[in-house]
């Protein structure tokens, strides 16, 4: 177990050190969410009071999005220079890959999500309540979103259109992280808290579903020629 | 053609054995005819012989087929599911195992995208609306996209072993998702019309006579024209794998041959010298 958690942090902290010294999530990626925020202001008219009633729905939209970009780069980083053969050659215990490239997603999600939200409660005129259920509900998103995220990047992954395959594979298969996580902000925020529980579970099934699917999956994944 | 790769040599022969002797050109044709007839009886039951609904008029006789396509499309991805999970379990792997998921993949997708389309046609005159943000059709249409993910991953991979492997967890990673999809977006909004047939977990129609008769019919007629479409299907993935070795050992023969013809070239450069 200790040995897994070892693992587990050695593959995150790649992750991250790659993260650290490129910046591409937080120079890109980051900058993207907050741009999608902005383009939704001129779709939708900011003067009409609508930005408020549907900002958990945008802000949601614009994680998911910049989720995609991010999953993708966790996975580019493993298909150039034979990454994926030296992961497969190095011994590391295929669940524990999976959690660490997870962990590393989650850590670069939570990254972008406190800015973009905070952005967003500036911008949109949010007024902030049910901080419990906010910060509980987006830590069960991201952990769902980076699982699925590291199971289709990796299904995905070494493929020349990996690009354009993921957002049609994850993206359905997210659909109720999406869900879940606009009701239950909208739950907070609207000072409903009691609503929000149903979606805390859904969120908190899929989470696990996916940890252990993933976990599961990821040996034959990775051992295929 | 060559099946053993990955399987023990009597499992593979004997499932050889019986697909050769089920899946003849006679039978097919056989089950081909009954499944056009089939369809046919089942036209002719719910345009004349059942009766019109007293509140959706001639509009509900489209239940005959709306229902059989949603449930076969249902079996259609319960089978892929399966088939990839027997494809992935080591002591069953069988490249049949993948050409069946990927042949129930495809009409799973047919069948969900007629089911949708009826449904938008039946919902224009009886709703008034052509689609509505009703649980179950919420939860269609992402099953849809769900497969239509896993066809399209299936189209990208160029290693046959590599497209098995990964498309078989695909469609088991996707099949897990199903049940969350539903289950929340039944929650967001659960107003469809109850279940005609089964209400509670019990079987208990709600229709009689003729009616019942015709939706029952249905189900039979379009279970044995998925079968035939399957078969063929099947069939087709076998012979497209056949041509795609075929090639490559073309491929490769014109290679070595071009390689050979080079190599004599030289030679004889070196023996004029």
């Amino acid at each position: 177990m200790r040995r897994l958690a070892a693992e587990v942090l050695l593959v995150a902290g790649k992750d991250l050190r790659i993260e650290m010294r490129s910046r591409v999530v937080l120079n890109q990626v980051l900058p993207f969410g907050g741009l999608v925020l902005l383009l939704f202001a001129f779709a939708l008219d900011p003067d009409r009071g609508l930005l408020p009633r549907v900002a958990p729905g945008l802000f949601w939209t614009a994680v998911l999005l910049a989720a995609l970009l991010a999953i993708s780069r966790s996975f580019a980083i493993e298909s150039a220079h034979g990454a994926r053969d030296g992961l497969r050659l190095s011994a590391l215990d295929p669940a524990a890959v999976f959690f660490g490239k997870a962990l590393g997603i989650v850590t670069e999600l939570l990254a972008l999500e406190i800015p973009l939200a905070s952005g967003m409660f500036v911008f949109y005129d949010l007024e902030g309540q049910g901080w419990g259920i906010l910060v509980l509900s987006s830590l069960l998103a991201t952990t769902g979103l980076a699982c699925a995220g590291a199971v289709y990047g990796a299904l995905a992954g070494g493929l020349d259109v990996r690009e354009t395959l993921l957002p049609l594979l994850l993206l359905p298969v997210v659909a109720p992280v999406m869900l879940a996580a606009t009701r239950s902000w909208e739950a907070a925020l609207g000072g409903t808290t009691a609503d929000a529980w149903p979606w805390i579970q859904v969120m908190t099934v899929f989470a696990v579903l996916y940890a252990a699917l993933g976990a599961l999956v990821y040996g034959p994944l990775l051992e295929e020629t | 053609m060559s099946d053993s790769k990955g399987s023990t040599a009597g499992d593979g022969a004997s499932v050889a054995a019986i697909e050769s002797r089920l899946l003849t050109e006679g039978n097919l044709r056989a089950l081909g005819v009954v499944a056009v007839l089939g369809l046919a009886v089942l036209a002719f039951l719910g345009l004349s012989v059942a009766p019109p609904d007293r509140y959706q008029g001639d509009a509900q006789r489209l239940m005959y087929v709306h229902v059989p396509t949603a449930l076969m499309g249902f079996t259609a991805f319960a089978v892929t599911t399966a088939a990839s999970g027997l494809y992935l379990w080591r002591r069953t792997r069988n490249p049949r195992w993948d050409r069946l998921a990927a042949s129930s993949a495809e009409l799973g997708v047919v069948f969900t995208a007629l089911t949708l389309g009826l449904g938008m046609l039946w919902g224009k005159p009886v709703w008034g609306e052509f689609w509505t943000w009703h649980a179950r059709l919420v939860t269609t249409a992402v099953l849809l996209f769900l497969y239509l993910g896993y066809l399209a991953l299936r189209r990208m991979i160029a290693d046959p072993g590599t497209r098995a492997r990964r498309s078989a967890l695909a469609a088991i990673v996707a099949f897990a998702d199903v049940p969350v999809v539903y289950f929340s977006v039944d929650w967001w909004r659960s107003l469809h019309q109850k279940g005609t047939l089964v209400n509670g977990g019990r079987f208990d129609p709600q229709i009689h006579g003729t009616m019942l008769l015709a939706l029952m019919w249905g189900f039979g007629a379009m279970g044995v024209a998925y079968a035939y479409l399957l078969a063929r299907r099947f069939l087709l993935a076998a012979m497209e794998e056949g041509i795609e070795e075929r090639m490559l050992d073309a491929a490769i023969a014109e290679r070595l041959a071009e390689a050979e013809l080079e190599q004599a070239a030289a030679f004889k450069a070196t023996e004029v010298v």
